[in-house]
């Protein structure tokens, strides 16, 4: 049944999806961790699912109203690069409002529920060919602007006031920091769903973290916890038909508590 | 406003294109007005300490040299240019914060970002690069740990790091905007020590922000202090003094000098009493 399965098509695109949307958020997760970020993730995430609702509502493509609803979540937070506090409750209470629009959304709609289901949890087994071209496509786009602005994105992550006093342009680094992040969630929605986002942008970096201090195997760490985590989730799913997500925040969450325990040997 | 201008030699400003050039600055968010008629140069090899209580346009004064606030009024200028276009030479040395004690960067990484961490595109490694941090790391004695993540070290490891991120530039300008705020005396002693050993030897002017005097009363050679409204500098002993700071204050306020140290009584905040503030 595995071997059979193993050779099916539908499996092929499913594997090579995972593994796409593995290497970016492995790669952003870094930086949305080491800016303290990781609520905004989820904020992100939640607000593409109100995006994606809406565009069922509409009739539209509900990947372009997922991508357009964390893109504008991301850019109003980029610009108003708050921090600490104030960020945190700005940010609960968009994603309170948000989500409850998702939810008039759904009402509304009167298609499948499964659509709304399988945004909320994934479907990564679900994931056509075009659908592949396009999450290759937009993950091509955040690998891009990744490397174009590695230094200065590391920068300001890191030592905000000194990458000011040295020229760094910190708002647009800020805004272009969560219009990728904003990518990269509504490619990680369609593997994990929204609800389970961070379990691909957060949890592999913080684990990375925690076994290097070199911020660029830090990222490539990152990664390869991020695909580890995907490929393996959707094999084990193959073999248990208990849903793929499950065991991909599995996989992640085992890494990050190995992680944990191992303690810094200095 | 009265602005209080040094007469003495030491104080005067040099032959030569000075560094700093200020004229006639001024500074003011709406109807406050921190300072004006600001004007100071600094020249090679100085060093400059910037005092006074919270509200009074110090760090605005740092903002304004590295050309990320624009003054309300006159002109700066840093090496003869614009603030904006002589950033690249200049080394910032900010207050100790905290890192993240898993924050996936090391000393090494630190002081790499000072090099070129503005530079947009991936930190390709390149001899020459690895070179300047590598020695940047040794001058301030870092090297032993480096490759060490920078939120498991100590305040004083970490500024020493900080001080290598702001020369590894080879700046011709040095700003420190508090670094000594929270630190130990040994850790505060060893910062003004390298940045009194880059002025000594290559010259570098420094201009040192800091809530007390102490630590480089020895090193200072002008103080310029910012009080509510108004401003003086000159010598240490020339604007330390019971006579200046009352003018400045408009009230009464005594310098005294007990054991080698100077201490500020009866300003609104008991400034230069040495005091431990965390500003966050």
């Amino acid at each position: 049944m595995f071997t059979e399965l193993l050779g099916q098509h539908f499996v092929h695109t499913a594997l090579m999806a995972g593994a796409v949307v593995a290497v970016v958020s492995g790669a952003i997760g870094t930086f949305v961790v080491a800016r303290g970020a990781s609520f905004a993730v989820h904020a992100i995430s939640e607000l593409g699912f109100t995006g994606a609702a809406g565009a069922l509502v509409l009739g539209i493509d509900p990947v372009a109203g997922m991508i357009a609803g964390s893109l504008l979540v991301g850019g109003v937070l980029g610009v108003l690069s708050l921090s600490g506090r104030e960020r945190d409750s700005a940010i609960g209470a968009v994603l309170a409002f948000g989500l409850g629009v998702g939810v008039l959304f759904l009402s509304l709609y009167q298609g499948y529920a499964t659509e709304a289901t399988n945004l909320l949890f994934g479907s990564i087994v679900g994931v056509s060919d075009r659908q592949l071209v396009e999450l290759t496509v937009v993950a091509a786009i955040v690998v891009a602007g990744i490397a174009a602005t590695y230094r200065p994105l590391l920068f300001s992550s890191v030592d905000p006031a000194t990458a000011e006093a040295r020229g760094v342009p910190l708002r647009a680094v800020s805004v272009l920091t969560f219009l990728l992040l904003a990518l990269t969630t509504a490619e990680a929605i369609q593997v994990v769903g929204v609800l389970l986002v961070l379990t691909l942008v957060i949890t592999p970096a913080a684990a990375a973290q925690r076994l290097t201090a070199n911020p660029a195997t830090a990222i490539l760490l990152s990664i390869v916890i991020a695909l580890v985590a995907t490929e393996g989730g959707i094999l084990l799913s193959l073999q248990q038909p208990w849903p793929t997500s499950f065991f991909i925040s599995t996989i992640s969450f085992a890494a990050y508590l190995a992680a944990r325990m191992r303690t810094w040997s200095s | 406003m009265a602005a209080f201008t040094d007469q003495s030699p030491r104080a005067r400003a040099p032959v030569g294109e000075p560094v700093v050039r200020a004229r006639d600055l001024s500074v003011a968010f709406g109807a406050r007005v921190l300072w004006d008629g600001l004007g100071f140069d600094l020249a090679e090899g100085e060093f400059l300490a910037v005092l006074g209580p919270n509200g009074t346009g110090k760090t605005s004064l740092v903002r304004i040299l590295l050309g990320l606030l624009a003054p309300t009024s006159g002109t700066v200028q840093v090496t003869g240019r614009p603030p904006l276009e002589a950033r690249s030479r200049v080394g910032y040395v900010p207050q100790q914060r905290a890192f993240d004690r898993d924050l996936p960067v090391r000393g090494l990484d630190l002081v790499r970002l000072g090099l070129d961490g503005h530079r947009w595109g991936l930190a390709l490694s390149s001899r020459g690069a690895d070179e300047r941090v590598r020695r940047a790391l040794a001058d301030v004695g870092a090297a032993a740990y480096c490759d060490k993540p920078v939120g498991r070290l100590s305040g004083g490891e970490q500024q020493r790091l900080r001080i290598a991120q702001a020369l590894v530039s080879d700046p011709a300008l040095l700003l420190a905007d508090e670094p000594l705020l929270s630190l130990d005396l040994a850790s505060q002693r060893t910062v003004v020590d390298l940045l009194e050993r880059r002025r000594r030897e290559a010259g570098t002017p420094v201009v040192f922000v800091t809530h007390d005097v102490n630590p480089i009363l020895p090193v200072a050679d002008r103080v310029l202090y910012l009080a509510p409204g108004r401003w003086a500098i000159g010598t240490p002993e020339e604007v330390l003094t019971t006579e200046t700071l009352s003018r400045l204050y408009d009230t009464p306020v005594d310098v005294l000098r007990v054991r080698g140290r100077i201490v500020v009584v009866g300003t609104p905040d008991d400034e230069g009493v040495h005091h431990h503030e965390h500003e966050h």
